[in-house]
């Protein structure tokens, strides 16, 4: 997935710790170990009904939807832009998806299902194209052009419900978020699916590097002969499309919409997701598996205050100090600093100077 | 000579062409097109209510506001260097908690609103050196407090906690007498000072010229040997500040503090500024335009009140259109005068 630095010979161990996703594995580790010491049986999974459960099983399931949208939001900011629209667009995507099936004459046939889901789906894909075309067509900054959806959207995702929490009850729709497939919940089998084929569609195709080529410098890529509007298209509409199953997951999972809450500040979350990731905000390089672990890693804290035994009230502050922390080591000044500390002979391989950008 | 302004030099271009008198009003078009379209609602207003064509009803708009205006203000500061400030919801949701468990306790009003500013700076000041000496975007910066301060509350409290203190009451209820039976409350006249207070610094100080300077661009304001680090950094304590004092406001406005309250003022105070034709991009933009984009904000709730028949959500779809139009008008405005 991601492009290792020269390993250098004789030494595996620095090796290990020069790779882009050493500290986000290392600290995901370190988290689900300081739950292990805790409650011994953390890592072990059982089966039961010829379903597997365990703590690792829920931390994939509750994490879900937050990596499913954190994946689309790593191509967006690889293009160097942003979406602040996604939490707005899982609860479309819940608030559509549930009116119809509320509204429909058999509320609780599959293929009402099906075609909530595809209006989902639809629905993700006009978001996504808006956002594109005010991005792509308009030219304006990617952070406003989403913000007008951010604030919007809730208010359409209202207006479709009529302000009311819609509850439906079809178990086909409700297999989405909380049922289970070859022993797996079938919403971790969704995000690896689409996981996969985000993986395969940028890595093993030119599309990753173009999406780099984009976020590095988009004047020289366009000269070079690529339609970055095109790229930039595509990754809006992906991080929308993202967003909508992640709302069919969370809709489906309570068997609801909730227009006011559901996906509240999971934006926020996939951002951190991509950054702790080791993603850099300003564009270009850009890892999925990281972004994966980042994610991990933010349920996993979620996971950690219970097991802790730390009242939940303090579960912000706790996230907001790890986040800071791994922000801090992060931080290309931060990194030379180690670098300068370990004062090794070696002439360390420096982080080229991160060009910035104005968010 | 008059003294430097960052505004368009008016007087200067008397005689160049009149070419170079539209870009000068250019710059001042989206604050202007901000104003006309307040001006618009105002009348379509008047002409669908009766009521609605009264002074009291205008300066409803600041007695309801006024924490939102000083938040913009703050806001301001920061979007003109090019950064943003997602916390201050949630810091004006901790300067209300503090303030609450504190005088519930017995605390001196003044001791508390001191200490409460101080909390509100002084995070604004670890967030800008973060900022700065780490390199990190501000965005996720302020996010990470923005956490914090939300955390924070929740551990003062999950309830919310009234406020009966004499002084905070009293202000809560104080009116000050206008000509013509209309009245305003104390808060707006602090509102309005703190308004005066930032348009006389970003207009009239090195300090705002070097802000407009870094907005413009960094590295050329670092170039030109502009303290570009620590107006970077004080930009960020002006909006913790501001965001303590918005706090302090809603608190007298609310007389409560509660864990939950401000949640999603940011995004009110980000739309504030960019309806008030601040770019985002940062080194352009007036703090005039920002108390216009609130006052704008304002109509529309008050609009949806009035009707009675439109439900809630509409203020936000009307929002997210409004913020639409705006930034395609600044599409428009920046493509000229490019």
């Amino acid at each position: 997935m991601t492009s290792h630095q020269p390993a250098k010979p004789g030494n595996p161990l620095k090796a290990i710790f020069a790779h882009r996703l050493a500290w986000p594995v290392i600290a995901l580790a370190a988290l689900l170990l300081l739950n292990q010491l805790f409650r011994p049986d953390f890592l072990a999974l059982r089966m039961q009904d010829g379903h597997l459960y365990g703590s690792l099983i829920d931390i994939m399931r509750n994490g879900a939807p937050t990596i499913l949208i954190a994946l689309g939001m790593t191509l967006v900011i690889a293009t160097r832009g942003i979406d602040l629209s996604v939490g707005a667009v899982v609860a479309i995507a819940g608030a559509a998806s549930c009116a119809y099936i509320a509204a429909s004459p058999e509320p609780g046939s599959p293929a009402t299902a099906l075609t909530a889901v595809l209006i989902a789906v639809v629905a993700g894909l006009a978001v996504g194209a808006w956002n594109g075309f005010l991005v792509a067509t308009i030219g304006v900054q990617p952070i406003i052009a989403t913000l007008v959806l951010m604030t919007a959207g809730r208010g359409i995702a209202q207006l479709i419900t009529g302000g009311q929490i819609i509850s439906v009850s079809n178990d086909n729709y409700k297999a989405i978020g909380a049922g289970y497939l070859f022993t797996l919940p079938v919403s971790i089998l969704v995000t690896a699916a689409i996981f996969v084929l985000a993986a395969v569609l940028t890595r093993r195709t030119a599309l990753g590097t173009l999406i780099e080529a984009v976020g590095i410098n988009p004047v020289a890529s366009r000269l070079a002969g690529l339609r970055s509007r095109n790229i930039v298209w595509i990754v809006y509409v992906f991080s929308a499309v993202c967003a909508a199953f992640a709302g069919l997951m969370i809709s489906s999972n309570v068997t609801a919409a909730d227009a006011n809450n559901a996906g509240l500040y999971i934006e926020m979350d996939a951002i951190l997701a991509v950054v702790i990731g080791g993603t850099s905000l300003a564009g270009g390089r850009y890892t999925l598996t990281g972004t994966v672990v980042g994610a991990f890693i933010i349920q996993t804290l979620t996971t950690t205050v219970y097991t802790l035994g730390i009242p939940p009230e303090v579960t912000l502050v706790f996230k907001a100090l790890v986040v800071i922390t791994v922000c801090l080591l992060q931080a290309p000044k931060a990194r030379k600093v180690f670098a300068r500390l370990k004062a090794t002979a070696r002439p360390a391989a420096m982080e080229p100077a991160k060009e910035k950008v104005a968010l | 000579m008059p003294q430097p302004s960052t505004l368009a030099p008016r007087a200067a271009t008397k005689t160049a062409a009149p070419r170079r008198q539209l870009r000068g009003n250019a710059r001042y078009a989206p604050t202007l097109a901000t104003l006309g379209l307040f001006l618009a609602m105002f009348a379509v207003g008047a002409g669908m209510y009766p009521s609605f064509l009264s002074g009291q009803v205008f300066l409803n708009l600041f007695i309801d506001n006024t924490f939102l205006i000083v938040l913009a203000v703050g806001m301001t500061f920061v979007i003109l260097t090019g950064g943003i400030d997602l916390s201050v919801g949630a810091v004006v949701a901790l300067s209300m908690m503090v303030a609450a468990t504190l005088l519930q306790q017995g605390w001196n009003p003044a001791a508390v609103i001191v200490l409460v500013l101080l909390i509100g700076s002084t995070l604004g000041l670890a967030m800008g050196l973060i900022i700065h000496y780490f390199d990190i975007q501000p965005f996720i910066v302020t996010l990470a407090g923005m956490f914090l301060a939300r955390g924070l509350c929740y551990v003062i409290s999950l309830d919310s906690i009234p406020v009966t203190e004499g002084f905070f009451t009293g202000m809560a209820q104080a009116q000050i007498p206008l000509p013509g039976e209309l009245f305003i409350s104390p808060g707006v006249v602090l509102a309005l000072a703190i308004v005066a207070a930032a348009f006389f610094v970003l207009h009239h100080t090195r300090f705002g010229r070097t802000v407009y300077a870094i907005g413009g661009n960094e590295n050329s304001a670092m170039l030109m040997g502009l303290p570009v680090r620590t107006t970077k950094i004080l930009v960020y304590v002006l909006s913790g500040l501001c965001s303590a004092v918005a706090g302090i406001l809603f608190s007298f406005y609310s007389l409560s503090g509660y864990s939950l309250a401000a949640q999603g003022m940011e995004l009110d105070a980000i739309a504030a500024v960019v309806i008030g034709g601040t770019l985002l991009t940062g080194g352009s933009g007036y703090v005039l335009g920002s108390v216009v984009g609130v006052l704008v904000l304002g109509i529309v709730q008050t609009f949806i009140a009035y009707d009675g028949t439109l439900s809630s959500w509409w203020t936000k779809i009307v929002i997210g259109a409004l913020l639409l139009a705006f930034i395609l008008l600044q599409r428009l405005f920046t493509r000229k005068t490019a």
